[in-house]
């Protein structure tokens, strides 16, 4: 870690504008640092030299000539998600072997014509299916943070984890993520990080690789608030391409941070006191609600009743959308091919090969739940769970709660190849029962860290807001902060 | 609801994924204990609750009925495993 790896976004921007350093320099120190990390952590799936230098060089070029935009000259990870013109774009599967977009997403081309620049291809869950970045082709990512006194690997969560780590191992400034259930704000929480999953509709899905349509979201993992303030104004926009995403002005969200929170109402919904919780979440959450009352803002015992039966629809919903949208990969268009003896082998040795365990057992629950005579009892079943979600939290919202103040995980990092998920799929889905009711009711939500556990790895709280209230999120998300200080890994890379 | 190995064969030959009989054996267990997980929905009242659609009330966006694509073909077989004269290749269909 040099000093110019340690430093913010918003740091690095002013050092670039007061010509203190330059971008060459910046991405130079950051390629450096990826060399060396990399082989150890497995954080990026495919570094872009040569495009991050032609980039940066770029930069250099419009800050001379006083043309900066808001992300000049500032290096990016981007998530093997993001379609991203001529690069590697797998989403760390191996049935995408090969696939290199002759287009660019929406999000990442927002980010880039606002000067930033890409370092490569974050690794990820295979589909982004997982909640600890161990169903990837391209082997698990590992943890800056290790409990003290121990070198155990432990996962970074998922399936954001190569943005995770790398932002925590200051492996880039900032990275992309996207979030299906949990899957920014549960890395981001096991790594120390910030993370925002926007409401429904904030960013465009427009060349991100599709896994459950409906649930789908992108947004930043960063080092602090500010931050991922900055990075997801930038990324958000309406976009004709993407019919769901919303005609509405993106707010300088980088206002929101400092603002004052006094008078703010904060919901802490009792369902999300789970039985055998540790006490360490318990306590966090308890200070959380202290550091909020400390500041001015006003605490509520609410409830979510249907909070229990989140995960449960999701695991219908998600992986039912999950297998139509999959049913693409085939062998035809793009990526993998494996020869069969007609095509419908060939379809059928191509899938078999070509998709992981976790995504071919999502396929199947998918296919399963919306075939003849399971539609209704699965399926619809699941999406009027759904309404009820939604309507929890428009309730709560309707009688004056303007934020909810959860856990955002049931717990620290945990080893790679844990026994007891590996043996029970369910084990490894129930680390999203915080975060997943979110993405069902299409709310912004943000993992801020709080804390540390008692063997020193981080632990986040979550904040849930109204749709497109992501201001008041970034407002209590830096009062949080600002109490709980930020958190560091030992370097041992 | 529980799934057995002929169920599991059948939704592996719709999802067009080849399995072994291990796999089969794997995959049973596997999605028995989700679909375990997932039955507590059934205790849900749901009388009278529409299912859900979108979760954002948005309008269905429309645009002009026109080409706004296309002379592209170099790009759009560029990825694929086999393509000749911008044409896919599988193997035969029709004998």
């Amino acid at each position: 870690m040099s000093d110019l790896t340690a430093l913010t976004i918003a740091e690095a921007r002013g050092k670039l504008s007061k010509k203190e350093t330059s971008a060459a320099e910046l991405t130079e120190a950051y390629l450096a640092a990826i060399e060396t990390a990399n082989p150890l952590i497995n954080a990026y799936v495919k570094v872009t030299e040569d495009k991050a230098r032609s980039m940066a060089k770029a930069s250099d070029a419009k800050i001379a000539k006083g043309e900066a935009g808001p992300l000049e000259g500032i290096p990016l990870g981007i998530k093997d998600l993001f379609a991203t013109e001529g690069v590697h774009t797998q989403a760390a599967s191996h049935i995408l072997d090969g696939f290199e977009p002759r287009y660019e997403s929406t999000v990442t081309a927002n980010l880039f014509a606002d000067g930033a620049v890409m370092l490569g291809k974050l690794n990820m869950d295979e589909f982004a299916m997982g909640s600890s970045n161990e169903t990837s082709y391209y082997g698990p990512v590992k943890n800056p943070w290790r409990r003290e006194g121990s070198n155990m690997d432990l996962v970074p969560g998922g399936s954001s984890g190569g943005s995770a780590a790398s932002v925590a191992a200051q492996l880039c400034a900032g990275a992309t993520a996207t979030d299906t259930g949990g899957s920014i704000r549960q890395p981001a929480a096991l790594t120390g990080t910030v993370g925002i999953k926007p409401t429904y509709g904030r960013c465009s899905r427009w060349g991100i690789v599709a896994f459950a349509s409906s649930l789908d979201q992108a947004g930043p993992i960063a080092r602090d608030v500010r931050d991922a303030a900055i990075l997801l104004k930038s990324m958000a926009s309406v976009d004709p391409k993407d019919t769901t995403s919303v005609d509405r002005e993106v707010p300088d969200y980088e206002a929101a941070v400092g603002r004052s929170v006094k008078g703010l109402r904060i919901g802490v919904p009792k369902e999300y006191r789970m039985d055998g919780m540790p006490q360490e979440i318990e306590t966090l959450w308890q200070t959380g609600i202290q550091w909020l009352k400390d500041a001015g803002a006003e605490i509520v015992d609410v409830s979510l009743p249907h909070t229990k039966y989140a995960l449960p629809a999701y695991y219908i919903v998600a992986p039912a959308e999950a297998s139509s949208n999959l049913a693409r990969y085939d062998g035809v268009r793009y990526g993998l091919r494996v020869p069969g003896k007609d095509i419908v082998d060939m379809y059928e040795k191509t899938r078999a090969e070509g998709f992981g365990r976790e995504v071919k057992r999502r396929i199947m629950i998918g296919t399963y739940v919306l075939s003849a005579g399971y539609y209704d009892a699965y399926y619809l079943q699941a999406q009027k769970v759904r309404t009820l979600i939604k309507r929890d939290f428009e309730t709560v919202y309707a009688d004056g709660i303007d934020v909810l103040l959860t856990p955002a995980t049931p717990s620290a990092a945990f080893g790679i190849g844990d026994q007891d998920m590996a043996a029970d799929p369910v084990k490894m889905y129930l680390n999203d029962i915080f975060t997943v009711t979110v993405n069902m009711a299409g709310l912004p939500g943000i993992a801020v860290p709080a804390g540390l556990d008692a063997g020193g790895l981080p632990l986040g709280l979550q904040l849930i807001g109204r749709p497109f209230d992501e201001e008041t999120l970034f407002s209590l998300g830096a009062v949080i902060e600002q109490a709980a200080g930020h958190f560091s890994p030992k370097k041992w890379w | 609801m529980s799934v057995d190995s002929a169920t599991v064969r059948r939704v592996a030959k719709l999802a067009r994924i080849a399995v072994s009989d291990t796999d089969v054996t794997a995959m049973e267990a596997e999605l028995n204990a989700i679909l375990g997980f997932v039955e507590q929905l059934s205790e849900v009242d749901v009388t009278g609750v529409e299912p859900m659609t979108s979760v954002i009330p948005m309008e269905m966006k429309k645009r002009e009925d026109r080409v706004t694509d296309g002379e592209k073909a170099d790009d759009i077989v560029a990825n694929a495993p086999a393509s000749e004269d911008h044409f896919f290749m599988v193997p035969k269909v029709v004998e």
